[in-house]
């Protein structure tokens, strides 16, 4: 029963990184700039399933605890890259009530 | 024997939702691949961070069963389930702030024939239309 | 404001909770106990504690929760047939769907069920309206957007623009 379990992990494991080397391909060839942004943002997406099932099959919590670093790492970096292109600074604030209209130079 | 039954539900319960799971991941990739325009890709994208994510992550609850384990797993699908469509808002609202168009209108798949014609026609449009212009700004 | 702190302050305590897994260990309970109380009179003096820091969710919520999951798996299928389809029959369509949420937790919770639909993406939010761009021309019915709106902003307790404009109708916005 653990072994047929482990093998499902491991064949759920090959497939994430088989779909991963799939958005490689988008985030090389990827005719505007939003759409590489779209493909690492999806490569964080199986990034953070690929640790979860990953610490599975290794029997260890630590990689979920990664996981979770990772999901909100990503994120993160996601909407730092798109304010950056947006507004080529990251030093304007964002503060509720400011508007999301932007009144940036 | 009982405890074995168990283990066949619990085996057979994951493997079914890992299956789904890793089906909606695979083909969300393979929609970002093959679908025409950014604003479509982004559709393929969100099936991926929905659906794959939660099943996957769902079959993993379903191994670990009553455990602290299976705590963090729910707070990784929590996490997802709020960033997920945020991150696909902010992307989609930086393209459109940029000015990229989207593709309307009814679409379909090249035959593989008619690829060359259809690939190369927008390069020189798109190479054409900033010439243009700076023509225009020159007089 | 002191509703808003203590949910903030259990939600901390089921998060150390559930992360650390130390149950048994009271050095380690009590540090963990220390530091959330440094979080939260942080967040009390950095005056950032209001009903958007930690919302509380009612039970309406979840049933709101199960509706959506229920529509995520409908989208998905759809998408997953048009896209892996051979011959690909899409037809990208942009729509503006009118929002009538008036606080600001209904209006996101909202646009993030759109985006979470696969097939429908909120690309831009404006004050009343927010611009749809849909893979499939049918998922742009507007009955389906409106009762999905309907259904988010009575889950978070949001009190929608037609009720308010019945009540005061030369003051549609404040």
């Amino acid at each position: 029963m653990e072994t047929s379990l482990y093998y499902l992990n491991v064949g759920s494991a090959m497939f994430l990184l088989i779909g991963m080397a799939l958005l490689l391909g988008r985030l090389l060839s990827g005719p505007t700039l939003y759409d590489r942004v779209l493909a690492v943002n999806s490569f964080g997406t199986k990034t953070v399933l690929f640790l979860a099932v990953f610490s599975l099959i290794i029997g260890r919590q630590d990689g979920i605890d990664i996981a979770i670093l990772y999901a909100l790492m990503n994120f993160i970096a996601t909407i730092a890259v798109l304010k950056f292109f947006r507004y080529s600074s990251l030093d304007i604030s964002m503060e509720r009530g400011s508007g999301s209209e932007e009144k940036a130079p | 024997m009982n405890a074995e039954l168990l283990q066949w539900i619990q085996f057979s319960v994951s493997a079914i939702f890992l299956v789904g799971g890793v089906f909606f991941v695979i083909a969300g990739a393979v929609g970002v691949l093959r679908l025409p325009d950014f604003y479509t890709r982004m559709h393929a994208a969100g099936m991926t961070d929905t659906l794959g994510a939660e099943m996957i992550l769902l079959g993993l609850i379903v191994q670990a069963g009553l455990s602290q384990t299976s705590l963090k797993l729910t707070l990784i699908a929590f996490l997802l389930f709020l960033t997920s469509p945020t991150a696909t808002h902010a992307v989609v609202g930086a393209a459109h702030h940029a000015k990229l168009k989207p593709k309307l209108g009814k679409y379909r798949a090249p035959v593989p024939g008619e690829v060359p014609p259809v690939k190369i026609a927008p390069k020189p449009k798109l190479k054409a239309k900033p010439k243009a212009r700076t023509k225009k700004k020159a007089k | 404001m002191i509703r808003s702190a203590l949910v903030l302050l259990v939600i901390l305590i089921a998060y150390w909770l559930m992360l650390s897994g130390y149950l048994h260990n009271p050095v380690l309970l009590i540090l963990g106990a220390i530091s959330i109380f440094i979080v939260l009179g942080l967040s009390v003096r950095m005056k950032i504690i209001d009903a958007e820091t930690a919302p509380y969710i009612n039970v309406m919520a979840l049933g709101y929760f199960v509706w959506l999951f229920v529509e995520i798996i409908k989208a998905n299928m759809a998408v997953v047939k048009a896209v892996l389809s051979p011959n690909m029959e899409i037809s990208p369509k942009t729509t503006k769907v009118p929002m009538k949420q008036s606080t600001d937790l209904g209006r996101v919770t909202f646009a993030n069920s759109i985006t979470l639909t696969p097939g429908t993406i909120a690309v831009e939010i404006g004050d009343d309206k927010i611009l749809v761009h849909a893979l499939l021309s049918e998922m742009t019915a507007a009955s389906g957007f409106a009762e999905m709106g309907k259904r988010a902003g009575k889950a978070v307790g949001d009190p929608m623009l037609d009720n308010l404009e019945q009540d005061k109708a030369p003051k549609g916005k404040s």
